[in-house]
């Protein structure tokens, strides 16, 4: 029986078990002196039986499918003829694969490669036997825990407190998931970061001023020297945001100010969707209108005033990320300028202030620390951001604050040193993982700070 | 305003002097409060101006791929092309040379065939495969039947390139735009709606792709990741807001889902890549992975939706079921989510929206190959929608920017379906308390 199966056939003991339980429950209660004698309803009895029915055996099934594929590849192993174990660990690995490959179906063994058809065959012999041992052992528990909690019914089992603390157990497991997932991201960084940290020093990759990941494959290659410094990257990266914030932060908080001090109901009820429109937009789709769109069009311009701008400059990047940010400026802003108190305002304006002087001095100064907050986490969103920059910045490293010169990003070089061949042994690479690391802590620690002020000022006006 | 007109009386008193003062800067302070409040409608007017922009220059260079240019070509299924068994052996290409031959017979030489079979898509052998295999009795007569044409003379029908300027430079030589024109007068060129688009995989064809493929990868992706999302953030974010005790560890995950709203999508994708992939050992390219991955980026937003709504329940209903007797968790399961389960359906939605709308995770995991076949399941190889349309915004070919275009107009479809659902849930079942 395959997995699917399993899991469909216990599903459907757990419905059995769940009549089952419910049954006896009703039975004890009726021998007991009708229902109010039962501790709890005669479905948690269904319940808890149900859940023994499936909780050991699914665990069970889950762990033996996880655990199958390494163990089975082991047994193969061993069963191999000395002279395939005694080749090197890169072909040992390629026969390995060819056997995997032959299991799936996807290849078809050559007459001279019969130890490989035959390990296949025995990968499937031993695939089947486990599959039935699976298939025999689980459903064997299922029965067996069944059969225990079933005998163990009676009119005083507490089974609403055990159903119950079953599935608080389940709550947990599920809130437990977003620490699971930052140690995840931790560790996978962070492991192939240090794998490149033996090769690279650390301080020559973060203080380094060449940045060539390309490893010569001949000695006296030119322009891949394998070179990791780092720090035109991370300029390439803090220009292209620093633009989008020049965009990004004048009209976003005007537009905010706007809309929550002046605009009329109509027109708030019409631009605050339009301007959420924008923050909805697949950054693809940014991408293709920076390359396409806008980049020619700061090429041309610059043309025309003899300016030289390469036609993936940094601005056009940096402008239509900019656009990107503006409604996560004006939104964030907009809240935090509504938890400024009316009474602000009104005493302001009732010394005689104008609008725009109670704007200016009292209710902007008011909510300047949500503000920066609202910042912060729009800049470690546009150091983040990737699509519009690889669709539109450029991939070489230039140490350069010209901004119509091509700069490239950490987001750019994780994406083109990912995608295409991997080989986790060699430098360029685990670069990707190193780049990685820097942006998830530098953004963590930007989203921190910015969380905590944002939270301190709310709870100053709360 | 007019304070200006009214000439000083006195200036002894000082009261009337800082009324005077005041009266003097009154109309200073009326301009600049004019000025800023320009300036603000101006923001929001750049702002929504961008947009208009960003759409028009979409819509304006996608809307004619969903027409496409077709050519009819007079095909003789000729008996002698047919002998073997095997009707796909058959030599389908020649038939459509054959046919192109006939139609201008005055064409001699090996380059001026070789342009004049390139009016016509490479595609077109395949046509005539499929209509032999579906009726065989076609054979030994003549059809007249419509293929595609290729995309240079699809950019050229549209418009979008010109037969003018040097010969060298256009992809179009001066034989094939008179050949061209021909078929023009004669109507055997018109351009129909583009079904391909819709029912195709990729191709390095423009005039054969589509984006099936890319929607089905975003099907199932998006499935698993709403299967998996959905169950658990609702869960996490009923502990979170009804169960957890206030003490340290709560603290460090309320944090933590915080800080994980706003990493950066391509960590998300290099988890993948190094857990999923590396580790677990699961297939690259496939939507599993893209499921699991988009999941993971989803759940924080879910989470944060979720534990809103339910703050937004009054403890009132709490206390009412709780006074009559329910424990704590029917209390919970029975009276409280369903109140707030439309609000946290909104926020799934919308979570979904990003996930669908993501792509730089799934170039990480591998779903940026070459794909031609349509996945059929989970672990299918399989590209996503807005992969693809990085995948076409880097190709060469002109008629690929059309496609990009458009690709971008489906995928703005679905986000704007979605997002108008979210709203409409919202404003159905909003409770005000």
């Amino acid at each position: 029986m395959d997995f699917p199966a399993l899991l469909l056939v216990l599903m459907l003991l757990a419905v059995g078990a769940y009549v089952l339980g419910a049954r006896k429950a009703m039975a004890a209660a009726a021998a007991g002196g009708g229902i109010r004698s039962l501790h709890s309803l005669p479905s948690h009895y269904g319940m808890l039986t149900a859940v023994a029915a499936v909780l050991p055996a699914l665990c069970l099934a889950v762990v033996w499918q996880a655990a199958q594929p390494p163990v089975l590849t082991a047994l193969l192993k061993a069963s191999l003829p000395a002279e395939t174990q005694a080749l090197s660990a890169g072909e040992f690995s390629l026969i390995i694969n060819d056997i995997t490959n032959v299991v799936a179906g996807n290849f078809t063994p050559g007459a001279d490669q019969t130890v490989i058809a035959e390990a296949a065959q025995r990968y499937m012999k031993l695939q089947d036997t486990s599959d039935l041992l699976r298939t025999g052992i689980v459903l064997l528990l299922a029965a067996v825990s069944t059969a225990l909690v079933y005998a163990r019914i009676t009119a005083r089992l507490r089974a609403r407190n055990i159903v119950e603390g079953v599935l608080k157990a389940l709550l947990i497991v599920c809130s437990a998931f977003a620490i699971f997932t930052t140690i995840g991201i931790v560790l996978s960084v962070l492991f192939e970061a240090l794998r490149f940290f033996k090769i690279v020093p650390p301080h020559e990759f973060l203080f380094g001023l060449d940045w060539s990941p390309q490893m010569a494959i001949r000695a006296d290659q030119t322009g891949s020297s394998g070179a990791f410094g780092a720090v035109p990257v991370f300029a390439g990266t803090m220009l292209i945001a620093l633009i989008a914030m020049i965009v990004a932060i004048p009209i976003g908080l005007l537009s905010a100010i706007y809309l929550s001090e002046y605009a009329g109901e109509r027109l708030r009820t019409v631009a605050k969707p339009l301007l959420e429109i924008l923050a909805g937009i697949p950054t693809v789709v940014y991408g293709f209108f920076a390359a396409l769109t806008v980049a020619p069009l700061i090429r041309d311009l610059g043309l025309s005033f003899n300016l030289p701008v390469s036609s993936e400059s940094a601005l056009a990047a940096g402008l239509v990320m900019g656009i990107m940010i503006i409604p996560f400026v004006s939104s964030l802003s907009e809240d935090v300028l509504h938890a400024v108190p009316q009474s602000l305002r009104d005493g302001s304006l009732a010394l005689g202030a104008t609008k725009f002087e109670t704007v200016k001095n009292v209710v902007v100064p008011a909510a300047l620390p949500g503000i920066v907050g609202g910042v912060l986490l729009a800049v470690s969103r546009a150091i983040g951001e990737t699509m519009i920059v690889v669709m539109a910045a450029g991939l070489s490293a230039n140490l350069t604050a010209n901004p119509f010169q091509a700069v490239t990003t950490v987001t750019v070089q994780i994406v083109t040193l990912l995608v295409g061949d991997q080989e986790f042994d060699s430098p360029k690479t685990l670069a990707a993982f190193a780049l990685g690391l820097v942006l998830f802590f530098f953004t963590l620690f930007l989203n921190f700070i910015a969380l905590r002020v944002v939270q301190k000022y709310r709870e100053q006006y709360e | 305003m007019n304070n200006n007109a009214q000439p000083p009386v006195c200036c002894d008193t000082p009261g009337r002097s800082l009324s005077e003062r005041i009266g003097r800067d009154l109309p200073r302070r009326y301009r600049a409060e004019k000025r800023f409040r320009r300036l603000g409608l101006t923001a929001i007017v750049v702002a929504l101006s961008f947009l208009v922009f960003l759409f028009g220059s979409i819509i304006g260079s996608g809307y004619s791929a969903f027409r496409q240019t077709y050519v009819e070509l007079a095909v003789t299924f000729d008996e002698s092309a047919f002998t073997s068994e095997n009707l796909a052996a058959a030599d389908f290409p020649g038939l459509v040379k054959q046919s192109l031959r006939t139609m201008f017979p005055e064409v001699e030489g090996r380059a001026a065939l070789k342009n004049l079979y390139r009016i016509v898509s490479p595609s077109a052998a395949y046509t005539l495969q499929d209509m032999v295999a579906e009726n065989p009795k076609l054979i030994g007569t003549t059809q007249r039947i419509w293929v595609l044409a290729d995309d240079d003379v699809d950019m050229l029908i549209k418009g979008q390139i010109s037969g003018a300027g040097e010969e060298a430079n256009r992809r179009l030589k001066d034989d094939q735009l008179a050949w061209i024109t021909t078929l023009r007068d004669q109507g055997r060129i018109e351009t129909r709606f583009n079904t391909t688009f819709f029912t195709a995989g990729d191709s390095r064809e423009p005039e054969q792709a589509g984006i099936r493929g890319a929607v089905m990868g975003s099907f199932y992706s998006l499935l698993i990741t709403l299967l998996l999302s959905f169950p658990i953030g609702v869960m996490a974010a009923i502990y979170l807001e009804e169960f957890a005790p206030d003490n340290i560890l709560t603290n460090v995950i309320e944090v933590n889902i915080n800080n994980l709203a706003a990493v950066p999508s391509i960590i998300f994708g290099l988890l993948g890549l190094a857990i999923f992939i590396n580790f677990f050992g699961m297939p690259r390219s496939t939507p599993v992975v893209g499921g699991l991955v988009l999941t993971l980026m989803t759940l924080p937003v879910i989470i944060i939706a979720s534990r809103a709504a339910l703050k937004s329940v009054p403890p009132s209903i709490r206390e009412a079921a709780l006074g009559i007797g329910a424990s704590k968790m029917q209390t919970v399961i029975h009276h409280v989510l369903p109140l707030a389960l439309p609000g946290m359906l909104t926020g799934t939605i919308i979570g979904m929206a990003r996930a669908l709308g993501d792509t730089a995770p799934l170039l990480m995991i591998g779903m940026i190959a070459f794909i031609v076949d349509i996945p059929s399941g989970f672990t299918d190889p399989a590209t996503a929608l807005p992969v693809q349309i990085f995948l076409w915004a880097d190709s060469p070919e002109r008629a690929f920017t059309e496609k990009t275009s458009a690709a971008i107009m489906i995928l703005l479809a679905f986000l704007i379906a979605m997002n108008a659902t979210a709203v409409f849930l919202r404003k159905k079942f909003e409770i005000k308390w």
